[in-house]
Protein backbone atom coordinates (compact mmCIF):
# COMPACT_ATOMS: atom_id res chain seq x y z
CA UNK A 1 0.00 0.00 0.00
CA UNK A 2 1.79 3.47 -0.93
CA UNK A 3 -0.21 6.93 -0.12
CA UNK A 4 0.19 9.09 -2.98
CA UNK A 5 -1.83 12.73 -3.30
CA UNK A 6 -2.96 14.49 -6.63
CA UNK A 7 -3.88 12.25 -9.71
CA UNK A 8 -1.14 11.90 -12.58
CA UNK A 9 -2.10 10.43 -15.69
CA UNK A 10 0.38 10.74 -18.99
CA UNK A 11 -1.79 12.09 -21.55
CA UNK A 12 -1.23 9.32 -24.10
CA UNK A 13 -2.55 6.46 -21.57
CA UNK A 14 -6.02 8.44 -21.09
CA UNK A 15 -7.50 7.22 -24.47
CA UNK A 16 -6.89 3.38 -23.80
CA UNK A 17 -7.71 3.87 -20.03
CA UNK A 18 -11.24 5.87 -20.78
CA UNK A 19 -12.17 2.46 -22.37
CA UNK A 20 -11.90 0.96 -19.42
CA UNK A 21 -15.29 0.87 -17.94
CA UNK A 22 -16.83 0.50 -14.01
CA UNK A 23 -18.18 -3.50 -14.27
CA UNK A 24 -21.05 -2.18 -12.30
CA UNK A 25 -22.11 0.45 -14.03
CA UNK A 26 -21.00 -0.14 -17.84
CA UNK A 27 -21.75 3.42 -19.48
CA UNK A 28 -18.84 5.12 -16.78
CA UNK A 29 -15.23 4.61 -17.38
CA UNK A 30 -13.08 4.20 -14.52
CA UNK A 31 -11.18 8.18 -15.21
CA UNK A 32 -14.69 9.40 -15.20
CA UNK A 33 -15.01 7.69 -12.05
CA UNK A 34 -12.34 9.09 -10.67
CA UNK A 35 -10.54 5.60 -9.52
CA UNK A 36 -7.62 6.01 -11.81
CA UNK A 37 -4.96 8.37 -9.18
CA UNK A 38 -2.39 7.62 -11.44
CA UNK A 39 -1.03 6.34 -14.28
CA UNK A 40 2.56 6.30 -15.70
CA UNK A 41 4.47 5.02 -18.63
CA UNK A 42 8.66 4.25 -18.26
CA UNK A 43 9.81 3.08 -21.46
CA UNK A 44 7.07 0.21 -22.39
CA UNK A 45 6.05 -0.65 -18.27
CA UNK A 46 2.99 1.14 -16.89
CA UNK A 47 2.52 1.68 -13.39
CA UNK A 48 -1.12 2.62 -12.55
CA UNK A 49 -2.50 3.18 -8.86
CA UNK A 50 -6.48 3.03 -8.21
CA UNK A 51 -8.04 3.24 -5.30
CA UNK A 52 -11.41 1.64 -4.19
CA UNK A 53 -14.78 3.64 -4.22
CA UNK A 54 -15.52 1.10 -1.02
CA UNK A 55 -13.31 -0.61 1.20
CA UNK A 56 -15.08 -4.13 0.14
CA UNK A 57 -15.97 -3.24 -3.54
CA UNK A 58 -15.52 -6.56 -5.32
CA UNK A 59 -15.14 -4.60 -8.75
CA UNK A 60 -11.74 -3.54 -7.92
CA UNK A 61 -9.83 -7.27 -8.87
CA UNK A 62 -11.97 -7.16 -11.88
CA UNK A 63 -11.00 -3.71 -12.89
CA UNK A 64 -7.71 -4.32 -12.17
CA UNK A 65 -7.49 -6.81 -14.68
CA UNK A 66 -9.44 -4.94 -17.07
CA UNK A 67 -6.66 -2.37 -17.01
CA UNK A 68 -4.08 -4.60 -17.63
CA UNK A 69 -5.74 -6.46 -20.60
CA UNK A 70 -6.66 -2.48 -22.11
CA UNK A 71 -3.08 -1.92 -21.70
CA UNK A 72 -2.13 -5.25 -22.79
CA UNK A 73 -3.78 -5.06 -26.22
CA UNK A 74 -1.98 -1.62 -26.91
CA UNK A 75 1.07 -3.04 -26.49
CA UNK A 76 2.04 -2.39 -23.19
CA UNK A 77 3.29 -4.08 -20.26
CA UNK A 78 1.46 -3.15 -16.85
CA UNK A 79 1.08 -3.61 -12.92
CA UNK A 80 -2.14 -2.05 -11.53
CA UNK A 81 -1.42 -1.07 -7.58
CA UNK A 82 -4.11 -0.25 -5.12
CA UNK A 83 -4.14 2.43 -2.94
CA UNK A 84 -6.00 3.62 0.31
CA UNK A 85 -5.11 7.27 0.69
CA UNK A 86 -6.38 9.71 -0.05
CA UNK A 87 -9.44 7.99 0.59
CA UNK A 88 -11.74 7.91 -2.77
CA UNK A 89 -14.78 10.62 -2.77
CA UNK A 90 -17.67 11.23 -4.71
CA UNK A 91 -16.22 14.64 -5.62
CA UNK A 92 -14.03 12.57 -7.83
CA UNK A 93 -16.80 11.48 -10.53
CA UNK A 94 -16.35 14.32 -13.25
CA UNK A 95 -19.12 16.31 -14.74
CA UNK A 96 -18.96 13.73 -17.96
CA UNK A 97 -19.52 10.77 -15.22
CA UNK A 98 -22.35 12.28 -13.49
CA UNK A 99 -24.44 12.99 -16.59
CA UNK A 100 -23.43 9.35 -17.65
CA UNK A 101 -24.58 8.13 -14.17
CA UNK A 102 -27.99 10.34 -15.00
CA UNK A 103 -28.26 8.93 -18.09
CA UNK A 104 -27.63 5.26 -17.24
CA UNK A 105 -30.36 5.48 -14.76
CA UNK A 106 -29.00 6.59 -11.16
CA UNK A 107 -28.91 9.42 -9.65
CA UNK A 108 -25.52 11.65 -9.05
CA UNK A 109 -24.83 12.28 -5.05
CA UNK A 110 -26.12 15.58 -3.63
CA UNK A 111 -23.86 17.33 -1.74
CA UNK A 112 -23.38 16.25 2.00
CA UNK A 113 -25.67 18.35 3.61
CA UNK A 114 -28.54 17.36 1.26
CA UNK A 115 -27.61 13.59 1.27
CA UNK A 116 -28.38 13.39 5.48
CA UNK A 117 -31.13 15.51 4.85
CA UNK A 118 -32.61 12.67 2.18
CA UNK A 119 -31.69 9.74 4.04
CA UNK A 120 -31.91 10.61 7.11
CA UNK A 121 -35.04 13.19 7.33
CA UNK A 122 -37.10 11.59 4.39
CA UNK A 123 -36.64 15.13 2.30
CA UNK A 124 -37.73 15.35 -1.22
CA UNK A 125 -33.84 16.44 -3.11
CA UNK A 126 -32.90 14.03 -5.76
CA UNK A 127 -34.13 14.04 -9.12
CA UNK A 128 -35.57 11.44 -10.45
CA UNK A 129 -33.26 10.07 -13.13
CA UNK A 130 -36.39 8.86 -15.43
CA UNK A 131 -38.78 12.18 -15.34
CA UNK A 132 -36.69 15.02 -13.28
CA UNK A 133 -39.40 15.24 -10.39
CA UNK A 134 -38.14 15.75 -6.91
CA UNK A 135 -40.99 13.95 -5.21
CA UNK A 136 -38.67 10.58 -4.75
CA UNK A 137 -38.14 8.91 -1.28
CA UNK A 138 -35.95 6.76 0.39
CA UNK A 139 -36.73 3.06 0.17
CA UNK A 140 -33.69 1.96 2.07
CA UNK A 141 -30.42 3.05 2.67
CA UNK A 142 -28.45 0.21 1.06
CA UNK A 143 -28.95 -0.23 -2.27
CA UNK A 144 -27.83 -2.90 -5.25
CA UNK A 145 -24.24 -1.96 -4.56
CA UNK A 146 -22.47 -1.04 -1.28
CA UNK A 147 -22.20 2.56 -2.73
CA UNK A 148 -26.15 3.34 -3.95
CA UNK A 149 -29.66 3.66 -2.05
CA UNK A 150 -32.38 2.32 -3.48
CA UNK A 151 -34.95 5.55 -4.24
CA UNK A 152 -38.44 5.64 -5.75
CA UNK A 153 -40.26 8.13 -7.57
CA UNK A 154 -44.19 9.29 -6.58
CA UNK A 155 -44.72 10.99 -10.18
CA UNK A 156 -43.44 8.05 -12.81
CA UNK A 157 -43.34 5.68 -10.03
CA UNK A 158 -39.82 4.02 -11.18
CA UNK A 159 -37.79 3.11 -8.97
CA UNK A 160 -33.80 4.02 -8.97
CA UNK A 161 -30.89 3.94 -7.51
CA UNK A 162 -29.18 6.99 -6.02
CA UNK A 163 -25.36 7.54 -5.60
CA UNK A 164 -24.64 8.07 -2.67
CA UNK A 165 -22.23 10.82 -1.10
CA UNK A 166 -18.59 9.74 0.18
CA UNK A 167 -16.72 12.77 1.57
CA UNK B 1 8.46 -1.63 19.13
CA UNK B 2 8.35 -5.36 17.24
CA UNK B 3 6.77 -6.04 14.40
CA UNK B 4 4.85 -8.94 15.88
CA UNK B 5 3.27 -5.93 18.65
CA UNK B 6 2.29 -4.03 15.79
CA UNK B 7 0.66 -7.65 13.93
CA UNK B 8 -1.13 -8.32 17.42
CA UNK B 9 -2.58 -4.76 17.85
CA UNK B 10 -4.13 -4.75 14.37
CA UNK B 11 -5.57 -8.24 14.85
CA UNK B 12 -7.52 -6.80 17.62
CA UNK B 13 -8.87 -4.31 15.84
CA UNK B 14 -9.00 -6.28 12.06
CA UNK B 15 -11.00 -9.17 14.33
CA UNK B 16 -13.94 -7.31 15.10
CA UNK B 17 -14.73 -6.11 11.49
CA UNK B 18 -13.93 -9.70 10.32
CA UNK B 19 -16.64 -12.02 13.24
CA UNK B 20 -19.04 -8.81 13.08
CA UNK B 21 -19.10 -9.02 8.89
CA UNK B 22 -19.29 -13.03 9.39
CA UNK B 23 -21.88 -12.37 11.69
CA UNK B 24 -24.32 -9.64 9.41
CA UNK B 25 -22.84 -12.31 6.26
CA UNK B 26 -25.18 -14.84 7.99
CA UNK B 27 -28.23 -12.47 7.22
CA UNK B 28 -28.09 -13.09 3.41
CA UNK B 29 -30.91 -14.30 2.28
CA UNK B 30 -32.51 -14.37 5.15
CA UNK B 31 -33.01 -10.80 6.54
CA UNK B 32 -36.22 -9.58 7.93
CA UNK B 33 -36.97 -7.35 4.94
CA UNK B 34 -35.51 -7.19 1.26
CA UNK B 35 -34.17 -3.97 2.40
CA UNK B 36 -32.75 -5.01 5.68
CA UNK B 37 -31.04 -7.87 4.15
CA UNK B 38 -29.29 -5.64 1.63
CA UNK B 39 -28.51 -3.32 3.91
CA UNK B 40 -26.97 -5.88 6.46
CA UNK B 41 -25.20 -8.08 3.83
CA UNK B 42 -23.63 -4.55 2.28
CA UNK B 43 -22.03 -3.26 6.17
CA UNK B 44 -20.88 -7.07 5.81
CA UNK B 45 -19.07 -6.57 2.68
CA UNK B 46 -17.47 -2.98 3.89
CA UNK B 47 -16.22 -4.92 6.83
CA UNK B 48 -14.83 -7.46 5.44
CA UNK B 49 -13.50 -5.16 3.27
CA UNK B 50 -11.61 -2.98 6.04
CA UNK B 51 -10.62 -6.70 7.13
CA UNK B 52 -8.93 -7.30 3.79
CA UNK B 53 -7.32 -4.34 3.99
CA UNK B 54 -6.04 -4.78 7.85
CA UNK B 55 -4.81 -7.99 7.01
CA UNK B 56 -2.86 -7.64 3.70
CA UNK B 57 -0.80 -5.14 5.73
CA UNK B 58 -0.35 -7.53 8.84
CA UNK B 59 0.47 -10.36 6.38
CA UNK B 60 2.97 -8.54 4.83
CA UNK B 61 4.50 -7.50 8.68
CA UNK B 62 5.11 -10.91 9.83
CA UNK B 63 5.99 -12.10 6.20
CA UNK B 64 6.57 -16.27 6.22
CA UNK B 65 4.39 -16.62 3.08
CA UNK B 66 1.84 -15.29 5.20
CA UNK B 67 -1.48 -13.93 3.25
CA UNK B 68 -4.93 -12.10 4.33
CA UNK B 69 -6.20 -15.34 3.79
CA UNK B 70 -4.20 -17.33 6.11
CA UNK B 71 -4.46 -14.25 8.33
CA UNK B 72 -7.92 -14.78 8.51
CA UNK B 73 -8.85 -18.09 8.07
CA UNK B 74 -5.82 -20.26 9.43
CA UNK B 75 -6.07 -19.51 13.27
CA UNK B 76 -7.71 -20.89 16.40
CA UNK B 77 -10.07 -20.07 18.53
CA UNK B 78 -7.78 -18.58 21.32
CA UNK B 79 -6.05 -16.66 18.72
CA UNK B 80 -8.63 -14.40 17.79
CA UNK B 81 -8.99 -11.24 19.49
CA UNK B 82 -12.41 -9.52 18.86
CA UNK B 83 -14.55 -8.12 21.45
CA UNK B 84 -17.34 -10.36 22.97
CA UNK B 85 -20.21 -8.29 21.22
CA UNK B 86 -19.68 -8.87 17.69
CA UNK B 87 -19.70 -12.46 17.88
CA UNK B 88 -22.99 -12.73 19.74
CA UNK B 89 -25.92 -14.48 17.43
CA UNK B 90 -28.72 -12.82 15.10
CA UNK B 91 -31.30 -13.74 17.93
CA UNK B 92 -34.13 -11.96 16.29
CA UNK B 93 -33.74 -8.15 14.18
CA UNK B 94 -33.75 -6.90 17.30
CA UNK B 95 -30.33 -7.95 18.59
CA UNK B 96 -29.01 -7.40 15.29
CA UNK B 97 -29.75 -3.96 15.71
CA UNK B 98 -28.36 -3.30 18.64
CA UNK B 99 -25.08 -5.38 17.94
CA UNK B 100 -24.88 -3.18 15.64
CA UNK B 101 -25.78 0.00 17.32
CA UNK B 102 -23.70 -0.48 20.67
CA UNK B 103 -20.45 -1.44 17.57
CA UNK B 104 -21.01 1.43 14.86
CA UNK B 105 -21.08 4.34 17.98
CA UNK B 106 -17.63 2.97 19.16
CA UNK B 107 -15.80 1.72 15.43
CA UNK B 108 -17.03 5.28 14.82
CA UNK B 109 -15.09 7.00 16.94
CA UNK B 110 -12.11 4.59 16.99
CA UNK B 111 -11.87 5.02 13.25
CA UNK B 112 -11.80 8.62 14.10
CA UNK B 113 -9.06 8.60 16.29
CA UNK B 114 -6.60 6.20 13.94
CA UNK B 115 -7.08 8.68 11.51
CA UNK B 116 -4.34 10.24 13.62
CA UNK B 117 -2.18 7.20 14.25
CA UNK B 118 1.58 7.60 13.14
CA UNK B 119 1.38 4.03 11.01
CA UNK B 120 0.53 5.69 7.48
CA UNK B 121 -1.02 2.65 6.51
CA UNK B 122 -3.14 2.57 9.60
CA UNK B 123 -4.20 5.98 9.24
CA UNK B 124 -4.91 5.43 5.52
CA UNK B 125 -7.47 2.58 6.06
CA UNK B 126 -9.07 4.45 8.93
CA UNK B 127 -9.55 7.57 6.52
CA UNK B 128 -11.37 5.08 4.02
CA UNK B 129 -13.22 2.86 6.53
CA UNK B 130 -14.80 5.69 8.28
CA UNK B 131 -17.19 7.08 5.11
CA UNK B 132 -18.36 3.52 5.55
CA UNK B 133 -18.91 3.26 8.83
CA UNK B 134 -20.76 6.48 9.37
CA UNK B 135 -23.19 5.12 6.85
CA UNK B 136 -23.03 2.17 9.03
CA UNK B 137 -24.00 4.25 12.40
CA UNK B 138 -26.91 6.34 10.73
CA UNK B 139 -28.34 2.81 9.69
CA UNK B 140 -28.22 1.06 12.97
CA UNK B 141 -28.91 4.34 14.86
CA UNK B 142 -32.41 5.07 12.80
CA UNK B 143 -33.35 1.32 13.70
CA UNK B 144 -32.98 1.90 17.43
CA UNK B 145 -35.17 4.61 17.42
CA UNK B 146 -37.96 3.19 14.85
CA UNK B 147 -38.07 -0.11 17.50
CA UNK B 148 -37.59 1.48 20.29
CA UNK B 149 -40.44 4.14 19.65
CA UNK B 150 -42.77 1.92 17.50
CA UNK B 151 -44.86 -0.77 18.67
CA UNK B 152 -45.18 -2.35 22.21
CA UNK B 153 -43.46 -5.46 20.72
CA UNK B 154 -40.67 -3.97 18.62
CA UNK B 155 -39.93 -1.48 22.29
CA UNK B 156 -39.82 -4.87 24.26
CA UNK B 157 -37.59 -6.55 21.92
CA UNK B 158 -35.13 -3.53 21.31
CA UNK B 159 -35.31 -3.29 25.09
CA UNK B 160 -34.60 -6.79 25.99
CA UNK B 161 -31.62 -6.68 23.08
CA UNK B 162 -30.02 -4.04 24.79
CA UNK B 163 -29.99 -4.84 27.84
CA UNK B 164 -29.04 -8.54 27.10
CA UNK B 165 -25.61 -7.29 25.37
CA UNK B 166 -24.90 -4.14 27.68
CA UNK B 167 -22.47 -6.30 29.32
CA UNK B 168 -20.17 -6.63 26.17
CA UNK B 169 -19.62 -2.82 26.15
CA UNK B 170 -17.16 -1.93 28.90
CA UNK B 171 -14.92 -4.54 26.99
CA UNK B 172 -14.97 -2.47 23.68
CA UNK B 173 -12.23 -0.05 25.76
CA UNK B 174 -9.87 -2.42 27.36
CA UNK B 175 -6.37 -3.12 26.04
CA UNK B 176 -3.22 -5.57 26.25
CA UNK B 177 0.09 -4.87 27.32
CA UNK B 178 1.18 -4.91 23.64
CA UNK B 179 -2.29 -2.57 23.20
CA UNK B 180 -0.40 -0.12 25.56
CA UNK B 181 2.82 -0.10 23.76
CA UNK B 182 1.45 0.21 20.07
CA UNK B 183 -0.75 3.68 21.81
CA UNK B 184 2.30 4.82 23.39
CA UNK B 185 3.90 4.73 20.42
CA UNK B 186 1.45 7.08 18.82
CA UNK B 187 -0.02 4.07 16.60
CA UNK B 188 -2.69 2.96 18.59
CA UNK B 189 -6.09 4.35 20.05
CA UNK B 190 -6.20 5.51 23.11
CA UNK B 191 -9.46 3.83 24.18
CA UNK B 192 -10.19 5.05 27.67
CA UNK B 193 -10.51 8.27 26.13
CA UNK B 194 -13.30 6.91 24.06
CA UNK B 195 -15.39 5.57 26.66
CA UNK B 196 -17.14 9.29 27.54
CA UNK B 197 -18.18 9.82 24.77
CA UNK B 198 -18.90 6.50 23.54
CA UNK B 199 -21.63 5.90 26.70
CA UNK B 200 -23.22 10.06 26.01
CA UNK B 201 -23.71 9.32 22.80
CA UNK B 202 -25.56 5.48 23.39
CA UNK B 203 -27.07 6.76 25.87
CA UNK B 204 -28.82 9.94 24.33
CA UNK B 205 -30.12 7.82 21.76
CA UNK B 206 -31.57 5.21 23.92
CA UNK B 207 -33.12 8.38 25.69
CA UNK B 208 -34.05 9.87 21.88
CA UNK B 209 -35.94 6.23 21.68
CA UNK B 210 -37.61 6.05 24.87
CA UNK B 211 -35.26 3.29 25.40
CA UNK B 212 -34.15 2.65 29.09
CA UNK B 213 -30.22 2.62 29.75
CA UNK B 214 -29.43 -0.96 31.77
CA UNK B 215 -27.89 0.05 34.91
CA UNK B 216 -25.79 -3.22 35.57
CA UNK B 217 -22.34 -2.69 36.05
CA UNK B 218 -21.54 -5.77 35.73
CA UNK B 219 -19.63 -6.86 32.50
CA UNK B 220 -18.06 -9.55 30.59
CA UNK B 221 -14.99 -9.82 29.15
CA UNK B 222 -12.09 -12.49 27.60
CA UNK B 223 -12.16 -11.74 24.19
CA UNK B 224 -9.85 -9.46 23.51
CA UNK B 225 -7.42 -12.32 25.51
CA UNK B 226 -8.63 -15.14 23.28
CA UNK B 227 -11.33 -16.32 25.65
CA UNK B 228 -14.46 -16.38 23.48
CA UNK B 229 -18.01 -17.30 24.25
CA UNK B 230 -19.49 -20.78 23.16
CA UNK B 231 -20.34 -18.75 20.14
CA UNK B 232 -17.40 -18.28 18.42
CA UNK B 233 -16.18 -22.31 17.84
CA UNK B 234 -19.83 -22.48 15.18
CA UNK B 235 -18.63 -18.69 13.63
CA UNK B 236 -15.00 -19.91 13.06
CA UNK B 237 -16.30 -24.27 12.22
CA UNK B 238 -18.37 -22.12 9.15
CA UNK B 239 -16.28 -19.50 8.57
CA UNK B 240 -12.93 -21.64 8.13
CA UNK B 241 -14.34 -24.98 7.07
CA UNK B 242 -13.30 -24.70 3.05
CA UNK B 243 -10.03 -24.08 4.42
CA UNK B 244 -10.03 -27.08 6.86
CA UNK B 245 -11.39 -29.29 4.39
CA UNK B 246 -9.65 -27.84 0.92
CA UNK B 247 -6.09 -26.56 2.54
CA UNK B 248 -4.51 -23.92 0.79
CA UNK B 249 -7.45 -23.75 -1.98
CA UNK B 250 -7.65 -20.41 -3.67
CA UNK B 251 -10.66 -19.12 -6.13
Amino acid sequence: MTVIQGVHIDEQLIPILEKVSDPEIPVLSILEMGVVRSAQLDKNHVYVKITPTYSGCPAMDVIGDDINRALKKAGYTSEVELVLSPAWTTDWITPKGRAALENYGIAAPLNPEADKAVLLEGKRLVSCPQCSSKNTRMVSQFGSTACKAQFQCDDCLEPFDYFKCLK
Amino acid sequence: MMKEELYEYILGVADNSLILGQRLGELCGHGPSLETDIACTNISLDLFGQTRSYFQYAAKLIGNDATEDTVAFLRTEREYRNVLLVEQPNTDFAYTIARQFLFDVFHFLFLDQLKNSNDLNLSAIANKAIKEVSYHQRFSTDWIKRLGDGTPESAQRIQAAIDDLWRYTDELFHTSNIDDKIIEAGIGVNLSELKDPYYSRVIQVLEESKLVTPESKWFQKGGKAGVHTEHMGYILSDMQYMQRTFPNMTW
